[in-house]
Parts: C-alpha cells; sequence; structure tokens
C-alpha cells in the first residue's frame, strides 16, 4: 500500500515520520502526476489558504477532487477545511465532504489546547483516552447527507466526521506519538 | 483531563503548522490583505519594515497596538508582531492585544542588553532569532517555540541568511558525529543548556521549528535556504519595497513549496519587476549591524 502526503505547505513530514514509523510506504504529494499510483492521500495540517491557493495554481483541485472520489484521503486541520464543501470564506476548497467548518473556531493562538477525548470506535478507544491537540483549530460546524459525526468535545462540537473513505479531522494526530487515528485512516485506504 | 491551553507543544505546535510557507512583514492591513492572497501564512504586523527602520534611525519600539489590531481584523491567517528584546511588558501588552506569536526581535532597538525575556512565562508563543547553534538553543531554553536564524534585516543581501543558517546546521551535523563524552563540553563551548545539546543531537535537527530570515528577497533566494534545511522563510523589505509586491509575495510563496524544482523556480522568477535595492551588508560599519544584538 502506497499512502501520499500533499506536501505543499504544513506539517506534512510530521505525517510522512508516523506512516514510516507504521511502516507504510509514504510518498510526498505536490504536482498532480506525484498522485498516480497512491491508495490514499493525508492532507496535512498548515494554512488552509495558502495550501488552497497553491493547489489551484498548479492544477491539483480537479485531480485531488477525482482521487477522493475513488481513495481515502484524510485532513488534519487545515486539511479538514480543504476537504468541505463550505468553510463560510472565499477561499479554494476540495467540496468533497458535505460538512461545513468555522475556521479559528476556538479563538486566537493564546486558546489553543490540548485534551484527552473518549473514542468509543477503537478498541481501547475508552480505557486509553485520546490525546488530542488542537491549533487554531477549526469545528465541523454542519455534517450533512452521507457524511456522519466521528467525535464530538464534551460539550458537544464535532471534531472529527467520515463519509465513506474521507475522513476530516479538527486536531492533530500527527503531532503525538499515539498512532491509534494513522491506524483507522489505514484501514479505510487499505478497505 | 480537564483543556489545558499555552502548553509548549500547542506553541511549538503552530509553527510547525507554518512549516513550508512564507511570514511576511506588513506595515498596514491592505498590505495584509495582498500577503494572505499571495498565499503567505502568517503576517508580521510592524509599522516599518526593516529596510526604513535602517533608513529612519532612533529607536524602534514595538508598533502600535491599533495598527496590529486592524491587521488581525484584516486577515484569518495567524498574526505576528514584535517586541524589543528583554522588553517583558512589550510582550504582555502583545499577549493581551492576542497576536499569535510574539517575535522577540533584534530589528527593533533592544531594552536590555544582558537579559532576553523568559518566554516560559507567557501564553503565547515567541520566536527569536539566532545567528548560531549556541544562540538557538539558550532562547530555546529561556521559552522560545520557533528559532529563525537572523540573517542581516532590511539589506536584501542574503549572506547573513546563508551563514547563519549554515552555522546553525553545521554544529547540528557537528554534534551528531561527537561521542557522548563530548558533548558536556560541547555545551560549554557554545553555551547551551545541556539537555537541549543532547536533544537536539537525537533529533538530528533544533528541537522547534526553524526559519530563515534577513536579507531574502527573491524566489531563488528563498529556495536557497529552503535547500540549505530551514524549514521556511520570514520575507521582511524583500516584499514590500519591491516593484510589484503582490507578484514578487506569490512567487515567493511558490518558490519556498518547490523548492526543489528548478523549471518551477525559473518560471515563478520571470518578469517580477524591481527586486528591493539592496545594500551589500559589508558596506554596512559594524556598529550598524542588526544581526549582533542579543547573544
Amino acid at each position: 500500500m502506497d499512502i501520499g502526503v500533499l506536501a505543499l505547505q504544513g506539517d506534512f513530514s510530521e505525517h510522512f515520520q508516523v506512516l514510516q514509523t507504521l511502516s507504510v510506504s509514504a510518498r510526498l504529494v505536490r504536482l498532480p502526476g506525484d498522485l498516480s499510483g497512491l491508495d490514499g492521500l493525508i492532507i496535512p495540517g498548515g494554512e488552509s489558504t495558502t495550501i488552497g491557493k497553491l493547489a489551484a495554481a498548479y492544477d491539483l483541485i480537479e485531480p485531488l477532487r477525482q482521487f477522493g472520489r475513488e481513495h481515502a484521503i484524510w485532513g488534519t486541520c487545515a486539511g479538514a477545511i480543504f476537504l468541505s464543501k463550505d468553510a463560510r470564506r472565499d477561499q479554494p476548497l476540495l467540496e468533497l465532504m458535505d460538512i461545513r467548518v468555522e475556521r479559528n473556531a476556538f479563538g486566537r493562538q493564546v486558546d489553543s489546547f490540548e485534551i484527552n477525548l473518549d473514542v468509543p470506535f477503537f478498541k481501547d478507544g475508552i480505557e486509553h483516552p485520546y490525546h488530542a491537540i488542537f491549533i487554531r483549530a477549526p469545528i465541523i460546524s454542519a455534517v450533512d447527507r452521507d457524511a456522519r459525526t466521528l467525535l464530538t468535545l464534551p460539550d458537544g462540537r464535532i471534531v472529527a466526521a467520515q463519509q465513506g473513505k474521507l475522513l476530516a479531522t479538527s486536531f492533530h494526530p500527527e503531532l503525538t506519538p499515539d498512532t491509534r487515528f494513522h491506524a483507522y485512516f489505514l484501514d479505510l485506504a487499505r478497505s | 483531563m480537564e483543556q489545558q491551553v499555552a502548553t509548549f507543544k500547542v506553541k511549538k505546535g503552530l509553527a510547525q503548522m507554518l512549516k513550508g510557507g512564507v511570514i511576511m512583514d506588513v506595515v498596514t492591513p491592505d498590505h495584509a490583505k495582498i500577503a494572505e492572497d499571495a498565499g503567505a501564512v502568517a503576517v508580521m504586523a510592524l509599522e516599518r519594515v526593516p529596510a526604513d527602520i535602517r533608513t529612519h534611525g532612533g529607536v524602534a519600539r514595538m508598533s502600535d497596538p491599533e495598527l496590529i489590531i486592524q491587521i488581525m481584523d484584516a486577515v484569518s491567517i495567524p498574526v505576528m508582531a514584535k517586541c524589543r528584546i528583554g522588553h517583558f511588558v512589550e510582550a504582555q501588552i502583545l499577549e493581551a492585544l492576542g497576536v499569535d506569536y510574539i517575535d522577540e526581535s533584534e530589528v527593533l532597538t533592544p531594552a536590555d542588553e544582558e537579559h532576553h525575556i523568559y518566554k516560559h512565562d507567557f501564553k503565547v508563543p515567541f520566536v527569536c532569532g539566532c545567528r548560531n547553534l549556541g544562540e538557538a538553543l539558550r532562547r530555546i531554553g529561556e521559552g522560545a517555540a520557533m528559532i529563525r536564524t537572523k540573517g542581516e534585516a532590511g539589506t536584501g543581501d542574503v549572506v547573513e541568511a546563508v551563514r547563519h543558517a549554515r552555522s546553525v546546521l553545521g554544529e547540528i551535523r557537528r554534534l551528531q558525529n561527537m561521542p557522548e563524552e563530548e558533548l558536556m563540553s560541547f555545551a560549554k563551548e557554545i553555551g547551551a543548556p545541556f539537555e537541549l545539546v543532547k536533544e537536539t543531537r537525537e533529533l538530528g535537527r533544533l528541537p522547534v521549528v526553524n526559519f530563515a530570515a534577513g536579507g531574502i528577497a527573491t524566489p531563488a533566494d528563498a529556495a536557497l535556504m529552503m535547500q540549505l534545511g530551514v524549514d521556511g522563510v520570514f520575507v521582511g523589505s524583500g516584499i514590500f519595497k519591491s516593484g510589484d509586491p503582490a507578484k514578487r509575495a506569490e512567487a515567493i510563496v511558490k518558490a519556498t513549496t518547490h523548492y526543489q524544482d528548478p523549471k518551477i523556480l525559473g518560471d515563478v522568477s520571470r518578469n517580477l519587476g524591481e527586486p528591493m535595492v539592496g545594500r551589500q551588508v559589508t558596506d554596512i560599519p559594524e556598529a550598524d549591524l542588526i544581526s549582533t544584538r542579543g547573544w
């Protein structure tokens, strides 16, 4: 199995390193041709406006949409915004997932936080909560049609959603040593 | 567990999100919009770009909070602002304004020639300049969550940026080839905290994100710094002191992503108009150098 990491901007090398720890063959994607032969793609954290503009400038929007209709894509933070249908702002989006996101929903950087979350769909996700890191994070403010809520904060706000093989998380599993979210995504890519 | 804010992990984490990107100096909300539209990952809000600080002379201080607030309102990307070295009250004010990162910067006139700010006490993360590994690790020891090599700000001459990046990255390579019993002497030699020396050796890189700054004026300059091994670039005077800032800004963003692709670098470098009028670092009297401020 070959997994790509979109390397236009952001913490793509952190995702790349997690994939290497899991002994998954990984490749950086910067141009449309880099997508061929991949079984799945991760869109990292970063600035969603920057990633979107660079994707548009190098004709990646359509190839990424096409890729996402057949394969697994996981977006973390900026990547989740990029996958969404609506970010309530004029910026290039893939519009692959029927979710609406609210950027910087928790405030500015001083409001960035870490928290333990129960993850019922992990085998051991209650005994061993998942330590999630939110950095100027978006929330998923609406989940429509085929998309479903995967995870919420204790106050009910949605921070992860899935639609078939497409996965969006507001937080950054690539910044922790816990590889359970990466393993979850790899299962999606394999299915 | 309750929600934890302002941990070192989230401070350092924002810098990780900026990697592979360009942080641009802006002096008005309109500049900030141009920078955001060009694909900047963050903007540095200030009253004068370093080239103007050089010509203007006098004491350079933290910018007017009103300007910083206007810039924060104008864009959705992170906004950074500068305080003087050692001026912890300017830092307190910037934190209260809600800026996303503080640059404790040698570009402003230092407020303290001996002591930098104790940055662990703040909720907002800090970026600091360095010329070598020892200086970088001292700043991280004080709580900096991001490092930038200093270069020589406001010159458009990349030579010091190259010197400082080579110095930091070269010392890390040297550290990695050193037997363990030499680490303590090395820490003493470069004046760096021992634990951070060990951590740097294990990681094979600085423990926080490391951008290049000071003199980057062209897409090729940005790609040069990226190929040398930094995580991203700051462009100060290089954009808004050039003939066509929007076009140059976008070209530098593209060059920072495609830094290993000379064909793309050639394409983005075409017809950019006049670059900023540079000033050769070797023509600047030693007393006027900015990068020697701080220690």
